[in-house]
């Protein structure tokens, strides 16, 4: 129990003290999973959009490997990329492997499948004659399509979540192709997975307070916005 | 409603999963004009206004606007900002009404003050300037499908497609949506095609009827026509021609304009031309049946009296239709208060009489 309190107390002492390895873990982090989830949500809400509104043979076939893919074990995804960017793998020679260039891929390559998910799902439950109300308005495709995302915005911030939430907690993929090189590719859950294993519980517990913090906050902001937005 | 054809469609052909779900020749509609589809549930009446709208691709076919053929995409593109079509559930953006009703004219890039300004316009015509602040996932069914219209003619199209737009809505926000819609249609002089299955609605609304079943339009006409002289047995009955005797030609009266037909073994007059031998179907509308209790007495001009019984009596409010058998089938309307009078009762003997020129006849070959 007091190992618990007093990594507690360590973690706020970090926190309010702004300690420079912390902060500068905690702000990659921040970096590297947002930026997956970023380009995760530029490829995801439109290849879900895409699937959600076309036609084409072989489309149970593509949501089923959609679905699969929301529930990719990190540590393949990891395995994968590892060997891709590997010095003789087929993308050896981009040198980026240990790099966060390498997390931001994996990380996206999680995150990915599931804001395709998330999306489809999302434009899917929409009115399936509101795509013809906007284009019989005189829309534009893209307008079109715009609309449609405003209109499932709320699931859509789900996805954004989602994706969110997947890649700064994980571990397997970012310590296979960030290698967790202080100062330059440690994270988070990282650098926790370290300290702990040398029997720093304290940072290692701190460092778990600061993610859950970091999880909570960013899910309260969204959360928010969702709720705000609900029908009563 | 000027005589020129505004949209015109030739040899339109819609399949669906490699079936024919419409097959139409040629249709066109007037500049000004309201034309009904109508028909029973799943005739293809969406699916002709969808292909109208070029939302939908035909298999076949052409749709020619304003004496322009819309076949590229740039001449859809073109073609879709000068109509509006208003589907059976409102289908409002999660905003505003005011925000619902300026959708398509921010669409187009118009500035805000023209926007206000044409927005309250619409709002104001369709009785809901009070709602424009209102989030449109709180509205009521009548109110939502009135922002649905405000948003249809806020761009001033030059025409509506309008699918069941009242089907949703409780029989008093019905009627009056009915009414002001028809009104506003007649006021802006907006050519509309409206699909429903409701005769009463087409009867209210349109210039013409466009009778549908089976993905092909079977009729098509003026609502006096389409009423009184159904071209099939299927017209007939879907516009409510609810007595239908087959019968033979026995005798065609000289120089008369009338000939008598042979119904289960009973004579009716009917005014026309035919052959003898002909066989015929011989329709009357319910509200052209008289019943009494008694023969009219002296000379009429009422050309069939015929004694049947009474099997059925159906209250449809203030009025009542009345089943007789009169060696076949015959159905009447009358008031509530005329039935009272008669006491009409089920297994009562009663005359029903009608006028020669009453009877529909539908031929059917010798």
């Amino acid at each position: 129990m007091d190992l618990l309190l007093e990594g507690i107390c360590k973690a706020f002492y970090l926190l309010i003290t702004f300690d420079p390895e912390v902060m500068g873990i905690t702000l990659l982090s921040l970096r590297i999973s947002g930026t997956a989830t970023i380009i995760s949500l530029l490829i995801g809400i439109s290849a879900g959009t895409y699937v959600a509104l076309s036609e084409f043979s072989g489309r149970k076939f593509v949501v089923s490997l959609i679905n699969t893919g929301m529930a990719f074990p990190p540590v393949v995804v990891g395995l994968f990329v590892t060997i891709f960017l590997w010095r003789s793998g087929p993308l050896g020679f981009l040198e980026i492997l240990y790099t966060p260039t390498a997390m931001i891929i994996a990380q996206a390559i999680i995150a990915t499948p599931i804001v395709t998910g998330i999306s489809m799902a999302a434009i899917q439950q929409l009115p399936g004659n509101l795509r013809l109300q906007i284009l019989a308005l005189g829309a534009t495709r893209f307008q079109m399509l715009w609309i449609l995302m405003k209109e499932a915005r709320l699931p859509l911030l789900a996805a954004v979540m989602a994706g969110f939430g997947g890649v700064i907690s994980e571990i397997g993929a970012s310590i296979m192709v960030g290698g967790n090189i202080k100062g330059y590719s440690r994270v988070l859950t990282t650098a926790t997975v370290m300290e702990t294993s040398r029997g720093n519980f304290e940072i290692a517990i701190a460092l778990s307070v600061i993610l859950l913090l970091f999880v909570f906050l960013i899910n309260a902001i969204l959360t928010q916005i969702q709720q705000q937005e609900r029908p009563r | 409603m000027k005589a020129t054809p505004v949209l015109k469609v030739e040899n339109l052909l819609v399949k669906r999963g490699g079936v024919t779900v419409l097959d139409i020749s040629s249709l066109f509609i007037r500049e000004g004009e309201i034309l009904t589809l109508i028909g029973p549930n799943g005739t293809g009446k969406s699916t002709v206004l969808l292909t109208l709208a070029c939302l939908l691709k035909p298999f076949r076919g052409s749709i020619i606007f304003k004496g322009q053929r819309v076949d590229t995409h740039q001449a859809i593109f073109a073609y879709r900002r000068k109509l509006s079509m208003v589907f059976q559930e409102p289908l409002l953006f999660n905003a505003t009404v005011f925000d619902n009703v300026a959708s398509g004219l921010k669409i187009r890039g118009m500035g805000k003050g023209d926007i206000q300004r044409r927005v309250m316009e619409c709002l104001e015509r369709f009785g809901i300037s009070h709602l424009g602040r209102r989030s449109a996932r709180k509205l009521s069914g009548g109110e939502a499908q009135r922002t649905s219209l405000a948003r249809a003619f806020a761009t001033l199209p030059e025409i509506v497609f309008l699918d069941e737009p009242f089907a949703s809505l409780d029989p008093p926000g019905r009627e009056s949506l009915i009414e002001d819609l028809g009104g506003i249609l007649r006021e802006t002089q907006t050519t509309a095609i409206l699909a429903t299955h409701d005769l009463q609605e087409a009867l209210r609304l349109s210039d013409r009827l466009a009778v549908m079943n089976e993905g092909k339009i079977v009729q098509i006409g003026p609502p006096a026509e389409v009423m009184d002289h159904p071209v099939d047995l299927f017209v007939a009955s879907f516009v409510g021609m609810e007595t239908l005797m087959t019968g033979s030609v026995i005798e065609v009266g000289e120089g008369e304009g009338a000939f008598t037909v042979s119904i289960s073994g009973h004579h009716v007059q009917v005014a026309g031309v035919a052959t003898p031998g002909e066989k015929v179907v011989c329709g009357i509308r319910p509200e052209h049946v008289t019943l009494g209790t008694d023969p009219p007495r002296g000379k009429s001009a009422i050309r069939n009296v015929l004694s049947g019984k009474i099997l059925k009596i159906v209250s449809l409010g203030l009025f009542c239709k009345v089943y007789l058998h009169c060696g076949f089938m015959v159905v009447a309307f009358v008031t509530r208060q005329f039935g009272e009078n008669l006491s009409l009762k089920v297994g009562e003997d009663v005359t029903a009489s009608f006028e020669a020129t009453a009877v529909h006849v539908i031929r059917r070959g010798k």
